[in-house]
């Protein structure tokens, strides 16, 4: 029996407030544990939470950039469980009433496009965080990320495969980057998915019975996770037994997961509507100006940029992932007004660089300007275009000028016939073999004879200038 | 006279004209509770050399033109559940056994800033739970009219203090009559203001969406005076109405006020002496000039249920971040952690308020909650109707505070229904969130006072204290003073 996957994700994202949900502490990420908490987020007797309007106004902006309704009349409700990283014993969170509903993300999958539903997106607060120590065998509370403002967006259940779950992550965290709600930092946990998981036989109209995956930190990891609960799941049904709805946690070292405790499936929430806060009536007006206030969204810059530069679309679909890609684009097209060849240098040395240095698109230091300043360098015939690779690394690395670093270092391009004519007589006269050999016709000889060249020139003369004057020689012989 | 004997605004008045010092206000404060309170147990914690210094502090600020409130310098003291900086805060339960908040109450502040002495922290019941004053863990509170009688509840040691003298006036708080019925058993004055109106910030909640702040005080000057100090917009209060303080003279004119007398608050259980001195002191205000009329408000049936229900539920809620991890009681053995918050909450909470945690919780479980808390919100605005239907017609409603004098002690906490239900008069008060004044109309048979209730539109304050005032005027029931026991001579 053949078998497909249907899926769901919750996303939670944490906002780029500058200060928390319900009080005046930073959500800076880091510092000593518990330096960023007051007796409102740690939650002591008798506080009261206010709310922060910069985190409405940033749901607004997300679900106005992700085609979802803005609820109106906007409440929160408390969900209530007990966990020590919990201090009020509730989160403050919408259950009833969520502030976006009924959006859509545009995804693209192996040239097949997509629609994904949204089906909610509401606003909570982040719990803090337990640290177990191993050395003295306890768990400490760290309150910092308590009440850090959280979004979680909800999709419809309309996920067949791990490379659509990517996309429409790839996609989401470019919106929320390009908005600039949040830093969408996997690996600092501002961005969390849940993957909601069921397998049934294809042309089953019913749904499987589902599992929550928790706990998963980075895209790989989300592929990994996928691929094993759903042979997980197959195989339990192939057993002849049935699938357990319950929350399972992805160990991604050990590329399994792993059901939680019962008790801790076994949540009655208590929802009931927050006494604390008062309802958020958000007006027509203030919708209409988030919309108007909006960027370019990744969609729509993707075609401009395919129409007004005739890129590429696996290019552009690259470089408008990321909000740093195109701002490095921008950036650099502004100074050599040369698109294609920013495009080139990013899809070629940025990206490689990046991941030989594993550095994330938005932990790139360089400035930009610098990468159009090199391209008219090499355009302009002052470094030729292997130098400017080597030169382009220092400017990755330590952010150097091009035009001072080739300065510095000797790099211009060697464009005098004379030293080139020197070094060409001294490889022909050290090469007799070679020489030998493309008298016999062995035209390859003639790709060796001019790397010995460029090597004496120490790669920087211009290379049409060594080809030819390389030939002329070799004719004369 | 006894220093001790003044009202607040008398000795304010005092002190400001440097007749008498704060210092010394303040110790014979002091000496009042060390001769009564063993008797009253009024308090959970005096704070006599932080009162002393402080004492002198104001002093300072008075005799430098600082303060110049007419509360300045007079000795005061708040309900165990308000947060005071540094200072034992323990909503009478073993649960926050030794906490001492980081920061103070909104309220407290307030009266901090217009120069109050803080003599210390009154007893209560635990968590503001209660009707009796009886479930503290440091033990009941005494009625100072009859010792054998509670002081009713949950602020009984605010009330009873200042029946006894113990301080010149008192912050309670009030969720479903906690100001209200004390002030009544102990023939006091005391007001729960509109919902909304003083900050509830640094309040431990019992019940957020009907929780109130309140003075008592020995009559009607007091409580308007400390009611003017308290109110006003906290931006750390989302549900505190953005308006200004309160500023206004108490007038003794009711002419042509319109009272309504709603004949469902005088049920079968009223005790006649109750209902024929409310029908006396409905009377009184006649023959001042106001105009009488019954009416029926036959929605009151539903009250005590949708009550105990939103309050419980909001109490599981907000009690539950008393886990024996953060602060107060943790168990000493355990096995896990759900065995650490069991037997921390096990052993920290006492019997009511575990009653009411699990009423709150049951209610709110799922699949009950549209059967429980969503039918008791659609009573509550029932209940807010009825009320302003009510008030198109009259501009005060005159009711019984309870049905009831003050119960002897023992007699209550073993029927807790029956104990529920006492709080007929008081409830529909905080369900609707509106403002109730509580003066002395007389007494019982056996001397034990008995409290008329004054009801007013939401912000309706002014003409309720006015109301309250011009009856004060024109009767002597609030100078009445109990026969003090002193627990050295007992």
């Amino acid at each position: 029996m053949d078998f497909e996957t249907v899926m769901g994700l919750e996303v939670h994202v944490e906002l780029s407030t500058k200060t928390k949900i319900f009080c005046s502490c930073t959500t800076e990420f880091g510092g000593d544990p518990n330096t960023h908490v007051c007796e409102i987020c740690s939650g002591m007797p008798g506080v009261l939470p206010v709310l922060n309007e910069q985190v409405v106004e940033f749901a607004i902006r997300t679900g106005v950039a992700t085609n979802c309704e803005i609820t109106r009349y906007n409440k929160f409700d408390r969900k209530n469980y007990f966990y020590p990283d919990l201090p009020k014993a509730y989160q403050t969170s919408q259950l009833y009433l969520p502030i976006c509903q009924n959006g859509h993300i545009d995804i693209e999958v192996n040239g097949v496009k997509k629609s994904i539903r949204i089906k909610e997106i509401h606003m909570e607060e982040d719990a803090g965080k337990l640290i177990h120590d191993p050395w003295d065998d306890c768990t400490l509370v760290d309150y910092n990320r308590c009440g850090v403002p959280l979004l979680e967006i909800v999709s419809e259940p309309d996920f067949s495969s791990g490379e659509e779950v990517i996309a429409y992550l790839t996609k989401l965290k470019a919106i929320l980057q390009y908005i600039d709600v949040s830093d969408c930092k996997m690996e600092q946990g501002s961005l969390r998915a849940d993957v909601n998981l069921s397998v049934r036989p294809v042309g089953s109209t019913e749904l499987g019975t589902r599992t929550e995956m928790k706990n998963i930190n980075s895209f790989k990891a989300i592929a990994r996770a996928i691929e094993g609960e759903r042979a997980r799941q197959i195989e339990v049904i192939q057993e002849g037994k049935k699938v357990i709805q319950e929350t399972r946690r992805w160990d991604d070292n050990k590329g399994a997961s792993y059901a939680m405790r019962s008790k801790e499936n076994a949540h009655d929430y208590r929802y009931f509507p927050e006494p604390d806060l008062v309802p958020i009536e958000i007006s027509e007006e203030w919708i209409e100006r988030v919309k108007n206030s909006l960027p370019e969204l990744p969609e729509a810059k993707k075609a401009r940029y395919i129409a007004e530069f005739g890129l590429p679309e696996y290019d552009v679909d690259i470089i408008t992932s990321s909000k740093d890609l195109v701002k490095i684009f921008e950036r650099a097209c502004a100074v050599c007004e040369n698109a294609k060849e920013v495009s080139n240098w990013i899809m070629g040395e940025v990206l490689r660089m990046a991941s030989e240095t594993n550095t994330l698109p938005e932990d790139i230091t360089f400035d930009a300007a610098n990468l159009g300043k090199l391209i008219l360098l090499v355009k302009g015939g002052v470094v030729n275009r292997n130098t400017a690779k080597e030169v382009f690394e220092k400017m990755f690395t330590d952010n150097v000028e091009p035009e001072q670093n080739i300065n510095e270092h000797n790099l211009k391009m060697v464009n005098d016939d004379s030293v080139v004519l020197e070094v060409v007589k001294k490889v022909i006269d050290e090469n007799p073999n070679s020489i030998t050999q493309w008298k016999d016709g062995n035209d390859k000889v003639e790709k060796f004879l001019m790397g010995q060249c460029m090597k004496l020139l120490k790669g920087k003369a211009n290379p049409a200038i060594v080809t030819k004057v390389l030939l002329e020689e070799l004719q004369k012989i | 006279m006894d220093l001790c004997q003044m009202t607040a605004l008398e000795l304010g008045k005092k002190i400001q004209a440097k007749e008498i010092s704060v210092a010394e206000a303040t110790k014979a404060a002091l000496d009042t509770i060390e001769q009564r309170d063993s008797e009253y147990n009024c308090y959970i914690t005096v704070c006599k050399e932080e009162a002393l210094k402080r004492a002198e502090e104001v002093q300072k600020g008075i005799d430098e033109g600082k303060l110049t409130s007419p509360l300045a310098g007079v000795p005061a003291a708040v309900k165990d559940n308000l947060c005071v900086k540094g200072m034992n805060t323990s909503c009478a339960s073993k649960m926050l056994d030794g906490f001492k908040p980081i920061y103070t109450s909104k309220a407290v502040q307030n009266l901090m800033d217009a120069g109050m002495v803080l003599l210390g922290k009154t007893n209560m019941d635990e968590f503001a739970m209660g009707s009796t004053s009886e479930t503290s863990k440091f033990g009941a509170v005494k009625n100072p009219w009859d010792s054998n009688r509670v002081p009713g509840g949950s602020s009984g040691g605010s009330a009873a203090a200042v029946s006894a003298e113990e301080a010149f006036y008192t912050l309670g708080s009030d969720t479903g009559g906690s100001i209200r019925q004390p002030a009544s058993y102990c023939g006091i004055t005391g007001l729960k203001p509109t919902y909304g109106t003083v900050s509830r910030y640094g309040l431990i909640a019992y019940a957020s969406s009907l929780d109130q702040i309140g003075p008592l005080g020995k009559n009607v000057e007091d409580v308007a005076e400390v009611y003017k100090a308290i109110a006003g917009h906290d931006p750390k209060d989302s549900t505190s109405v953005k308006q200004a303080a309160p500023q206004f003279t108490l007038k003794d004119n009711v002419k042509g006020l319109r009272i309504g007398i709603p004949l469902d608050f005088i049920g079968e259980g009223t005790e006649p002496d109750v209902k024929a001195k409310i029908y006396e002191a409905a009377k009184i205000l006649e023959g001042m000039g106001a105009t009488i009329e019954e009416f029926h408000m036959s929605e009151l049936k539903y009250a005590i249920p949708a009550y105990y229900i939103i309050a419980c539920a909001e109490a599981s809620s907000n009690l539950s971040r008393y886990d024996g991890i953060k602060y107060g009681y943790c168990a000493d053995k355990y096995d896990d952690l759900t065995d650490l918050y069991f037997q921390s909450r096990t052993q920290g909470f006492g019997t009511e308020v575990k009653r009411r945690i699990m009423i709150g919780a049951f209610v709110l479980s799922s699949g009950y909650y549209d059967a429980y808390y969503k039918k008791a919100l659609q009573v509550k605005a029932l209940m807010k109707k009825a009320y302003d239907n009510a008030f198109a017609k009259y501009d005060v409603l005159l009711t019984p505070t309870a049905p009831t004098t003050a119960p002897e002690i023992g007699k209550s906490l073993s029927d807790p229904l029956k104990m529920y239900l006492s709080d007929i008069c008081t409830v529909s008060v905080n369900l609707a969130g509106l403002p109730g004044l509580v003066v002395p109309c007389g007494f019982d048979s056996q001397g034990l006072p008995i409290g008329l209730q004054l009801i007013g539109n939401a912000f309706a304050e002014e003409t309720l204290l006015n109301t309250g005032y011009a009856f004060q005027c024109n009767t002597s029931f609030h100078k009445q003073r109990p026969n003090f026991k002193t627990g050295k001579e007992a």
